[in-house]
């Protein structure tokens, strides 16, 4: 077992984004949450990175304890909707930038960590474009800087938010193929956010349907279409 | 003829007729040579109405090097705290979710819309000798007004909003998801601000830095009113015009505006600049 979600709550204002959600992740494992927009997979996601504090339950990590533990100590890789990725900076420096901030005993020497950028650089296909700024990129190359940018701090778990929400249907495909691909070379636990069941379907060793702040039904794709837990999953995974 | 018409049917419904156009254009292109190029003109004009020499004199004469000397402490010491202030202010409103926030918006905006001369005037009923807190902080050794003090802290409130106003559109604008990403890469909060924010908001930080030391330096009400007009001691260089200007010194008093004329030039060539270069990168940009 790698993450334990254990009864999660968290409210906006009155709203409760989620609702008493409790779900195991295993190491290695590839989740999906997926759900309709609303359905409070986002939060939870944040909530799992640490961006959003849940008011109820619990967060552990290996065993450990993680509820109050602030988002820079967690070492997750998040993967943003938008990417986020620093407009000022190039490539290069974003990837960077999770090792250049590290104090000072634990920042690795500046070769190494232009080692490590090159190498991420050339994992991610992005080899000749270092120095170039985010604003000079296409979305999938972004999608990739990204990705390696939560990479470099060696994550323990990889989150991801809508990774392919503002790509164009190729560019969706060869890019779900190619994550897909990376996750069972590196296998690192990852669970990611998307309200597209055929990606979710495709890509996921298991998914967690959510609908209304809570999780309708947790299992593997084959699980999940043969025999679907509510009328709820039934008709999402149907549409 | 059938041109003619074909024309007119075409004609894009925003596109005004030539003859409109002429008319507006013309009367647009009068009404700012007539109010703002004028003016200008004369100021040059009046400041070298005795020569060179003259003008040379009047700006270096004693007083007015004193009375340049205390606009640039001024400016000196408002901007940077301004700046300062902006920058944390805009960053509490566009960052965070509070109660109150739209009573500190407002707030920051408020030397906008009160007359230079009453935020003057308050400083005089607060600090004068017959103020609210001037006898207390008398007792104490303190003297506000008729000091660079009170000048100081005119000239603060004035240019209060500058900075803020210029950062806050920006920063709403960009959003917090940058500084989320820093924050789960590992940064601290201050390795954030200093990384992340503030690389982001340079551009629209200097446009607002640059208007707000436009305005301390050319600030006439409020700093008139708590000054006092000690020549050589509490006389910024626009209260120094006027004592000129009022002595019947023309050309000198117009000599020492044409210095305020030319900071006021070149700062709009700076902001030009600007807008220009980093469009994207400063509100105004945007604000078309």
């Amino acid at each position: 077992m790698a993450l334990e979600i254990d009864r999660v709550t968290k409210r906006f204002g009155a709203f409760p984004a989620v609702r008493e959600v409790s779900l195991i992740v295993n190491q290695g494992e590839f989740m999906a949450l997926l759900g309709p927009s609303g359905s409070g997979k986002t939060t939870l996601l944040r909530s799992i990175g640490g961006l959003d504090l849940p008011e109820e339950g619990a967060l552990r990590f290996d065993g450990h304890d993680l509820t109050h533990v602030p988002a820079r100590e967690r070492r997750v890789g998040f993967v943003f909707q938008a990417y986020a990725l620093f407009r000022h900076m190039t490539v290069a420096q974003n990837i960077a930038f999770g090792l250049n901030v590290r104090p000072y005993g634990k920042r690795p020497p500046r070769a190494e960590i232009r080692k490590r950028v090159d190498e991420l650089l050339d994992r991610m296909q992005l080899k000749d474009l270092g120095k170039r700024y985010p604003s000079q990129l296409s979305g999938g190359q972004r999608q990739r800087v990204a990705l390696a940018r939560a990479l470099a701090i060696e994550p323990r778990i990889l989150l991801l938010d809508e990774p392919f929400g503002a790509l164009d249907a190729k560019v969706r495909k060869d890019l779900r193929q190619w994550l897909r691909t990376l996750h069972d070379e590196t296998k690192l636990t990852t669970i990611m956010v998307t309200h597209d069941q055929e990606e979710a379907l495709a890509l996921a060793d298991r998914i967690a349907v959510m609908n209304l702040g809570q999780i309708e039904q947790v299992g593997t794709p084959d699980e999940l279409r043969n025999s679907p837990a509510t009328p709820f999953v039934k008709e999402f995974l149907g549409g | 003829m059938s041109d003619r018409t074909d024309r007119r049917l075409f004609q894009p419904p925003t596109q005004e007729r030539f003859g409109t156009k002429l008319v507006l254009g013309l009367f647009a292109v009068l009404y700012i040579l007539l109010f703002l190029m004028t003016p200008l003109v004369v100021v040059f004009v009046e400041a070298f109405s005795k020569g060179v020499d003259a003008f040379l004199a009047a700006v270096t004469e004693k007083d007015a090097l004193s009375a340049i000397w205390l606009t640039l402490t001024v400016a000196a010491i408002a901007v940077p705290l301004n700046t300062m202030f902006g920058l944390a202010a805009a960053w509490a409103v566009t960052k965070f979710d509070f109660k109150g926030k739209s009573i500190l918006i407002t707030l920051i905006d408020l030397p906008f819309s009160v007359s230079p001369v009453i935020s003057g005037l308050v400083y005089v009923l607060l600090f004068g000798a017959q103020g609210y807190l001037g006898p207390m902080l008398d007792e104490l050794g303190i003297k506000v007004i008729f000091t660079v003090t009170g000048l100081v802290l005119a000239t603060i409130f004035v240019t209060f909003p500058f900075v803020a106003r210029e950062l806050i559109p920006l920063m709403q604008e960009q959003g917090v998801s940058e500084e989320e990403a820093a924050l789960t890469l590992g940064a601290s909060g201050w390795q954030m601000f200093w990384r992340v924010t503030l690389p982001n908001v340079r551009w629209g930080l200097l446009y607002g830095v640059l208007l707000c030391n436009a305005r301390a330096m050319g600030e006439f009400g409020a700093v008139s009113v708590v000054s006092g007009h000690i020549r050589g001691l509490t006389n910024t260089v626009p209260l120094h015009v006027e004592i000129l200007y009022n002595e019947y010194n023309f050309a000198a008093s117009f000599a020492v505006a044409s210095l305020l004329a030319m900071l006021a030039l070149v700062t709009l060539v700076l902001k030009s600049l600007l807008e220009w270069q980093f469009g994207e990168n400063i509100a105004a940009g945007h604000r078309h």
